[in-house]
Formats: structure tokens, C-alpha cells, sequence
């Protein structure tokens, strides 16, 4: 629950509400990827993420 | 007031302690783990940190995580955004680790920091600190200066890639930043990539490389892939690079742009790659010089700070330095990530909490970066009998003599002495030593010992009274973060014949009275070495001087090519029974090769991956 909550304010200090709708896609979406593969590996280029 | 100063989860994990503004001991993951650029939770270094300082984390006052993990996921986002439909492929990879983990980074700090602190431990503690804001802290609250122009530069951290600020006593302001995509250090790390090494840890191959070749690219580099303003501001022509929606760093048309693909790392290096190199190289110091220009121009200001992945650029340190726009020069050791734990924990203690810095006293704040570990003698002997190591007890003064005259031998000598140090460079704390006057320790070092590419250089420590005998330099570089040509005296020319040697084969070529520390342009990765921070180091060269009359040696890290630098007196001795070195000094022990059991020597060529 803190998380939405600090998230919710992270984004009213940026000024970037557009970000919510598309994170809520993200969770739900990441969700699914979740269930589709079993690991998550970093990009090769890791300094980027 | 106590604050640990934690950097974790991409490359180069770290801790660091301040007490009070007192930097109390720093120390990289790696080092405890043996894994090579280590980028899970510090957990041995923050045990390490708590322990030098003899406390526990509920003694701990604040926490700070070294970047904004919400501002780095809005980067990606917004990134993956503009490009779409591009980059779905790395969008897919990366968003399931930021799901899962990243994105809850609090929530999983808070955990792991509970786990070691038990009840001790309040979620309240724990800050963050922007990525830039954690190096320029680092550049700066350690730095000699009152007053000083902050400049870090780096791949990326949340939006940043290169800030610009102003430190004054406690304050430290960012005047400008330039964001992602555009990138100096991506820039860099596209032409590591392309010319077949591995981004993040071969940008100092790409730099040692340089030397060898022409840098026939410029023009070509500045008119198609960096535009670059007067005031040294740059942006990336995007269309010749793949980092923002690809899983690699340059795309079809940077390969068309120099008329080859992308080297692979078991592919033969050719002139062309040297080319390369050498024209990155002079892009990325006429960008940095023409930023440095401009700053000083701007602030009227005397001194200048430096820190981030760039700063570790040696070569361009140097030439900022010759260059004169700033009197004075100061460059954090652990410029790259491992640093930013130093630098969030500074931030904190005087940005966050107001705090003033300690009297200036001339010096600088890091104790010559001897901040990890170290062992008592008692302890060196229980450890290294444990292994079956058989050696000598001897006295401080035997010691010296006994190393001095081995490297006069031209042996390779292990050193392991006194704290370790914090940040890439081993500074004679960590170190193999050589005779920089031998023209075959370049090649045995290179191919014996360190089982690393040939054509990489090694770097002198020398004598800080003499540095200007045999450099041209007259200024403090105990960090070796600065590269200044062996003086025209002691330099040798090469013969016509010789000069048409092909690259690599140049650096058999004795350059100078110390041949194994000159690289092909006369140049040499400095080391002064003072008595007030390393006096044990400073007494083995100052004898060798005596003996020889050359106050240089060879000073490489205590590794070979894959492996993290030791941290243990067994990692020593592991080390030393896997290669050829030669005689190992750890504390008042003295161990020769020919003493040990035969039977514990290591196959050591293949234990690491390569880097």
C-alpha cells in the first residue's frame, strides 16, 4: 500500500499523471509476462535499466 | 550523526560509512564475493562498513540508496514511449525485472536492512539520493576546496548524464544537467561495443588502445554522430545508435558509417579498431575540455571536481589539466558507481542534513582511498597458515629490503598491505609490483601474470618529490586518474625502422628508462606516493630509489583479467599459487614461490570469466 502511496506522490511532485493509466497497463501487463516466463533477465545493456 | 551510503542492483555494489562528515571506511561488494562488478545488496560490505566504524545498523541515523529508482522507471517509461513500436523486444526484457523488484526498491531495501538489523531497523531511515547529486557529492564534500565547479559525467543515471554544479562549503547546487539519450559516456560505451569489449568494464581497453592508433574519425564522429555546441553541450544523432530501443549499443548504419560490423571479442584487433579508438578518444576530450572551458569562463571559479564512469578517462584528465581553465583539479577515486554510496551518504549528511564540512587542511578527505579492509599481523599469520601457506616472519625494516631487493631482481612482487583501497585503481595497498626499468616486465606481467590482452599498459607509482624528474607533471595524482608523458630526458626514440612497426608490436619497443610503464606515445597513468597516507609503500620505493636510482615501479592490480582485486589474505595467496608471480608480501609476512607446496598451485589462466 505504500508504494501507491508514494508513487501517487511521486507523480504529483513531477507533475506527470499521464504516467498513472500507463503503469496500471504496466502492472497488469507485467503481470501477465510474469506468468508467461519464468525468469526475468536484464537487457544487455545494463546501465540502462 | 551517522549515515551508510548504499549503491546496488546494476554494477558495482557498494557501501560507505560517514561519522559525523568523516569518511569512516568504503568498500565494494566485488571485492567480499569475488564476483566481478557484483550488483546484489552489499551485504558483506555494509557488515565490513558497520564493523570498522563498531557499531550496528540500529546506530545507523540514515540510510541512503545512491539513486531515485521512481525517476529511473519514469526515464523508461517515457523512453520506450516515444519509440514505440520500437524497442518492444527490450521493453519485454526489462519490464518483468522492474515488476517484480525494482519498482518496490524501498520495500525490498527497508527488508534486506531489516534482516541485518533486526528490530533495531525504522523504514524512516531510509533516503535516496539523485544519481548525479551522489557522484557530484562525492566529487566534491571529499575534495580540498572551499569553492569548486562540480562536473559529473556518465552513462546515465535517472534522466542525467552529465551535471554541472556549484559546491560552496556545504552547499552543493546543479546549475545544468544534459538528459538521456544524450550521453557522453553511452558514447564512449558505443565505441567500447563496436570495437568488440564489453560496455561498462573495457572502456579502459578502448582508452589504452588509443595510443596506437590515428584518429583518422574525427571529423567523421563529430559530423555525423555528436553535434557539439560552443558551450561544449552535445547531442547524439540517435539514428546511429540502438541503446534506447535495442539490446545493443550501435545499429546497421554506425557499422555502414565506418565500414565494418561490430567486432566480436575473439575476433583479432586490427588498426582499424585503433583508429577507432584513438578518434573517440580525441572526440570525448575536446567535448570535456570545451565544457571545462566554458565553466570556468562562466564561474570565474579556480578549481574543478570531477566524478562519474568519464571521470575515470585518465587520458582526458590529463589534458584538462595541462589545459590551465582550472588552477586545480580533483577527481574522486571511485568515480564510478561504487562511489555514488559515498557520495548519497555525504549528500545526506550536508545537503539533507545541513551539516558543515571539516576544516580544510589542504588535503583532501579520503585518506588516499584507503578505506576497506585490513588485517592485523596476528591474523595474517592464523589465515595464511590455514591455507598452508610457508613463510617468513620479518621485521618492518627487513621487509623493505628484502621486497626492494626482489623487485631489483625484476621479480613480480605481490603486495598486500594495510587497508584496501576504494574504487578501480589499487594504490599500492592491493598491488603487484614490477621494475619499471626492465624491458620485459610489460610483456611478463601482461601474459604471466595477469593473463590479460598484451597491448594494455602499466602504470608507474613513483615518488611524489620526484614525480617531476621523470613526468611532466609537479602535482598530487595519488589516484591515478591522471596521464602526463615521461619526460623528453628519459625518453628513447625509435628508430625509423621501428616506427613502422605495426601497433602493438611498438610497446616492445623500449621508449624511455622505464620502458614497462611508458605507453607508445610516451605517455604513463601516474601514481604519486606520499609518506603522510601510505607510508609503508612510500619506504619500499624510497629504498628501491636507493638501490636503483629510479623512484618508479610498476603498479598493477593484486588480480588477473576477470577476477575482483583480493581481498583476503588467502585471495592473495591464491592468487599468487595461480600465476607467476613471483614473491608476495602480505603485512610482515614473505612468501617466495619456490618455498611452497607444488601441490597447491592453481590452474588460475581460466578460473574468471573474462571482462
Amino acid at each position: 500500500m505504500s508504494f501507491f502511496v508514494e508513487f501517487a506522490r511521486f507523480l504529483q511532485a513531477r507533475k506527470k499523471y499521464w504516467l498513472l493509466p500507463v503503469l496500471v497497463a504496466m502492472l497488469l501487463f507485467g503481470g501477465l509476462l510474469l506468468l508467461a516466463q519464468s525468469s526475468a533477465i536484464a537487457p544487455f545493456i545494463y546501465t540502462l535499466f | 550523526m551517522r549515515v551508510l551510503g548504499i549503491s546496488a542492483f546494476y554494477h558495482d555494489s557498494a557501501a560507505a560509512l560517514v561519522d559525523n562528515g568523516r569518511i569512516v571506511a568504503a568498500a565494494q561488494e566485488e571485492r567480499f564475493t569475488r564476483k566481478k562488478h557484483d550488483s546484489r545488496f552489499p551485504h558483506h560490505a555494509v557488515a565490513y562498513c558497520l564493523n570498522a566504524g563498531s557499531i550496528t545498523l540500529s546506530d545507523i541515523d540514515f540510510v541512503t540508496f545512491y539513486d531515485k529508482p521512481f525517476l529511473k522507471f519514469e526515464r523508461l517509461l517515457e523512453t520506450y514511449l516515444s519509440f514505440a513500436p520500437r524497442g518492444y523486444q527490450s521493453f519485454r526484457m526489462a519490464m518483468p525485472l522492474w515488476v517484480r523488484e525494482k519498482l518496490f526498491q524501498k520495500g525490498l531495501l527497508g527488508k534486506l536492512l531489516k534482516q541485518s538489523a533486526g528490530e533495531g531497523w525504522d523504514d524512516r531511515k531510509l533516503l535516496f539520493a539523485e544519481h548525479h547529486v551522489s557522484h557530484a557529492a562525492s566529487a566534491f564534500f571529499p575534495s580540498p576546496f572551499q569553492d569548486a565547479v562540480v562536473l559529473t559525467m556518465d552513462g546515465v543515471g535517472e534522466w542525467a548524464t552529465t551535471s554541472m554544479a556549484i559546491g560552496s562549503g556545504n552547499r552543493l547546487e546543479v546549475q545544468r544537467e544534459i538528459h538521456f539519450p544524450h550521453s557522453l559516456g553511452l558514447l564512449y560505451s558505443a565505441f567500447t561495443y563496436y570495437t568488440g569489449f564489453k560496455v561498462n568494464s573495457g572502456e579502459y581497453k578502448l582508452m589504452g588502445l588509443a595510443p596506437y592508433g590515428e584518429p583518422k574519425y574525427v571529423d567523421k564522429i563529430l559530423t555525423n554522430l555528436v553535434d557539439v555546441k560552443p558551450d561544449g553541450s552535445f547531442r547524439l544523432n540517435l539514428e546511429y545508435f540502438d541503446y534506447c530501443t535495442g539490446l545493443t549499443m550501435t545499429n546497421g548504419r554506425f557499422d555502414q558509417l565506418f565500414g565494418t560490423p561490430a567486432r566480436k571479442s575473439t575476433e583479432l584487433l586490427t588498426q582499424h579498431h585503433m583508429d577507432l579508438a584513438a578518434s573517440i578518444q580525441v572526440v570525448l576530450e575536446q567535448i570535456v575540455l570545451r565544457i571545462a572551458r566554458n565553466l570556468a569562463q562562466e564561474t570565474g571559479l579556480p578549481n574543478l571536481c570531477l566524478a562519474g564512469g568519464v571521470a575515470l578517462n585518465c587520458v582526458a584528465n590529463g589534458k584538462l589539466l595541462r589545459d590551465g581553465s582550472f588552477k586545480r583539479l580533483w577527481v574522486q577515486p571511485a568515480s564510478g558507481d561504487a562511489g555514488g554510496a559515498l557520495g548519497a551518504a555525504l549528500a545526506t549528511y550536508h545537503l539533507h542534513k545541513g551539516q558543515p564540512r571539516a576544516p580544510l587542511n589542504g588535503s583532501d578527505q579520503m585518506h588516499g582511498a584507503y578505506l576497506g579492509p585490513e588485517f592485523a599481523q596476528s591474523e595474517i599469520e592464523s589465515r595464511l597458515r590455514a591455507v598452508k601457506a610457508k613463510f617468513t616472519v620479518l621485521s618492518d625494516r627487513e621487509l623493505i629490503d628484502t621486497c626492494a631487493a626482489a623487485l631489483v631482481d625484476e621479480k613480480a612482487l605481490g603486495w598486500f598491505q594495510g587497508r584496501m583501497e576504494f574504487g578501480p585503481r589499487a594504490l599500492g595497498g592491493r598491488s603487484i609490483l614490477g621494475d619499471a626499468r626492465s624491458p620485459s616486465m610489460q610483456s611478463v606481467l601482461n601474459l604471466k601474470v595477469k593473463y590479460r590482452e598484451s597491448f594494455r599498459p602499466f602504470a608507474p607509482s613513483v615518488l611524489r618529490e620526484h614525480v617531476a624528474e621523470w613526468f611532466d607533471l609537479d602535482e598530487d595524482s595519488p589516484y591515478m586518474l591522471l596521464v602526463a608523458d615521461v619526460v623528453a630526458g628519459r625518453r628513447v626514440r625509435m628508430t625509423a625502422e621501428q616506427e613502422k612497426l605495426f601497433g602493438i608490436e611498438k610497446l616492445n619497443v623500449p621508449r624511455s628508462d622505464i620502458p614497462a610503464v611508458t605507453h607508445v606515445d610516451y605517455s604513463a597513468r601516474i601514481q604519486t606516493v606520499h609518506r603522510e597516507t601510505n607510508p609503508r609503500y612510500h619506504a619500499l620505493i624510497s629504498r628501491f630509489n636507493e638501490m636503483t636510482g629510479c623512484p618508479v615501479i610498476v603498479n598493477t592490480s593484486f588480480n588477473v583479467r576477470g577476477e575482483p582485486i583480493v581481498g583476503t589474505p588467502e585471495d592473495a595467496f591464491r592468487c599468487f599459487m595461480g600465476t607467476e608471480i613471483e614473491a608476495l608480501a602480505v603485512g610482515n609476512c614473505f612468501l617466495r614461490k619456490e618455498d611452497q607446496d607444488p601441490t597447491l598451485k592453481l590452474n588460475y589462466e581460466t578460473a574468471f570469466e573474462l571482462d
